[in-house]
Parts: C-alpha cells; structure tokens; sequence
C-alpha cells in the first residue's frame, strides 16, 4: 500500500523555528542570522556592528561554533550578553540549539540578536533558527565566483555584505560582476561594501540594520 | 555531516505515517531531492542502513528522486537548465535568474505492508 506523505524532511525544525519566531515576538526583538565561511569576518562584523549601534540599540549574541569560546571571549569584551553554543562538530546551527541559547540571554533586555553561525557556506541555510532577516559576508580573498558554487545560500539571504574591500587591489574580486551576478540570482538583495579593519562602509550597514530593526519593533 | 541528523528526521516521519496507516513494515521510502540543496544521495543512504534496523523501516528501500535545477532569466524569461555552475541565460546572456526548481527536499510517500 502507498502512503502519500508530502512531508519536508526538515518539517521539525521548521516548526521549533516558528516557535522561537513566536517568542522573540513578544519581546519585540529582531535577529539577524549571519553565515559565512570561516575565515570572512562574521566575529569582525558582529563586533563592528554592536560598537556602531552603541547607546542605540540593545544587542545580545549567539556564537555557534563547532568547538571553542574563542569567538564568544571577543564578543564578551563589548559588555554585551553572548552565549556560546559548540555543535560538537554539526556544521550548522538548528533550531533546538537556538531555544537553549536564547533561553540563556536577558530576552526582556534587548533589540537585537545577532547569531553567528558555523562557518560553512552549504548547510546552515537550510536550516531555520527563528531569524527574522539572514544575512551573509563574502569576503574579498575568497574571489567573485562563491555564488556560481554555493547559489542557495545566495538566493536565501536578504543581504551580502562584501567585507575586507581593503584589500581589493591586492585580490580577483570584481565588485561590479559580483553585484551583477547576485542581483540577477536574488533581486531583493541589498549588497555592503565594508571593511570590518579600516571600518569602511560599517555606517551604511549598521544604518540598515537599524532600520529593520525599527520595521519590526513594536513600540 | 548533517546527513545524521536528517535521515534520523526521515525515520522519525516515516515511523509515525506507517504507524498511522497501521501498517506492519515499511518496504520503500520515496524522497525528492532538488539538485541545489545540500543533501548528498550516498550520505543518507549509509546513515539509513546504520539507523534503520530495529525500525519499522528496517530493509526498506530508499528510492530518491533528484529534481534538475531550473532557471528563469528575469530579464528575458527563457527557462533553461542550470547546467554545471553556468548562471547566466543561454538567450541573452543575463547573468543569474529566478530559481523555479532544485529546491525540494521532502518524502513523497512511502510503501506499506
């Protein structure tokens, strides 16, 4: 006998997802999910983010990573709420994972959660935690061909942020055919150009953050 | 990696439709996979033959169905096959384009006894 199921695999994640979506609700706090390779700057861009909306808005971090605190320790030297979740070698972070992270942060406290996924640029986009907006660095020695490798995490994030544009004259990185390419893939897409050493382009990016969260909040 | 906890999601599903249909033994599983997700053919099936004994799914047969990636240019609208890693329109070369399928990933039925 044929069963029919029509069920997506990832359907309890999904759900847990929803649930976390409907907490962080309450409290009116928006989450960012940024993914990337390991190496592009997620830590960089976190820490760059939290001192440009210093005073403005109230950010708490997740840290996922596969083993270690060394992420969490330079988060934590900006005096903001972090936890620090080691996957013990699952290379993305899921939805369960995130519960018992936020159920350590000071929900009622904050605006913002920034989640720092494992870097990876496959996985972890298939897996939703409860973000409100997903975000992904592509950083310039990594070359201008990452979205032809890995598109589906390009098509899924509302925006890419270009770090390390610093080093563009020392690198292959067309920004233009880059733009191009990720806008033909996903158009909705809102693209930075930073650089998370000399802080170039930080304003422009930490100003949008900011705007989503204002879109969202409730007061 | 991820191909663990995920085939451990496909037994969990599968365990609670044969159960619902009162069924005895599950004898086939039936997964669509899109050519641009993540999920690796091989990997689930050797996480399967270690997960599935002592399931009701023990000995069933994992038939997946991988599902071609399929391009339509957002400037003139060809739909074409992404072939290799070639995102751009075989018409008029725009680069990118909406994805319209490659995506899927879920059980589409299994067989029961």
């Amino acid at each position: 006998m044929k069963v029919s199921i029509v069920e997506g695999i990832l359907s309890a994640n999904d759900e847990l997802a929803a649930q976390n979506r409907q907490l962080l609700d309450q409290y009116g706090i928006c989450v960012l999910n940024v993914m990337a390779s390991p190496g592009s700057g997620k830590t960089s861009l976190i820490l760059r983010t939290i001192e440009a909306l210093q005073g403005r808005l109230r950010v708490g971090v997740i840290e996922g990573d596969i083993a270690s605190s060394v992420d969490a320790d330079r988060v934590a030297t900006k005096s903001v709420p972090v936890v620090q979740i080691n996957t013990g070698g699952q290379c993305h972070l899921d939805a369960p994972m995130t519960r018992r992270a936020l159920a350590q942060l000071p929900l009622a406290d904050l605006d913002l959660i920034i989640i720092e996924n494992v870097g990876n640029l496959i996985c972890p986009v298939d897996f939703k935690l409860g973000e409100d907006l997903n975000v992904m660095i592509a950083s310039a020695p990594e070359g201008d061909d990452k979205p032809y490798k890995y598109p589906s995490i390009f098509v899924a994030v509302d925006a890419v942020v270009i770090n390390k544009v610093d080093l563009l004259p020392y690198v292959h990185f067309d920004v233009a055919a880059f733009r191009k390419l990720v806008t033909g893939m996903n158009p909705d897409v809102r693209i930075f150009e930073v650089s998370c050493e000399t802080g170039q382009g930080i304003g422009e990016w930490a100003e949008w953050v900011a705007e989503q969260r204002a879109k969202r909040s409730r007061t | 990696m991820h191909e663990l906890s995920i085939t451990q999601n496909i037994l969990n599903i599968v365990t609670e439709h044969a159960k619902r249909a009162g069924a005895q033994k599950v004898t086939a599983i039936n997964l669509v996979v899109g050519e641009l997700t993540g999920f690796v053919d091989d990997s689930i099936q050797f996480y399967f033959d270690m997960l599935s004994p002592e399931t009701i799914a023990a000995g069933a047969k994992l038939a997946i169905r991988r599902v071609p990636a399929e391009i339509r240019c957002r400037a003139c609208g060809e739909v074409f096959a992404l072939q290799g890693h070639k995102w751009s329109c075989p018409k008029c070369s725009a680069p990118g384009g909406e994805i319209l399928s490659g995506r899927e990933f879920f059980i589409e039925s299994i067989e029961v006894v």
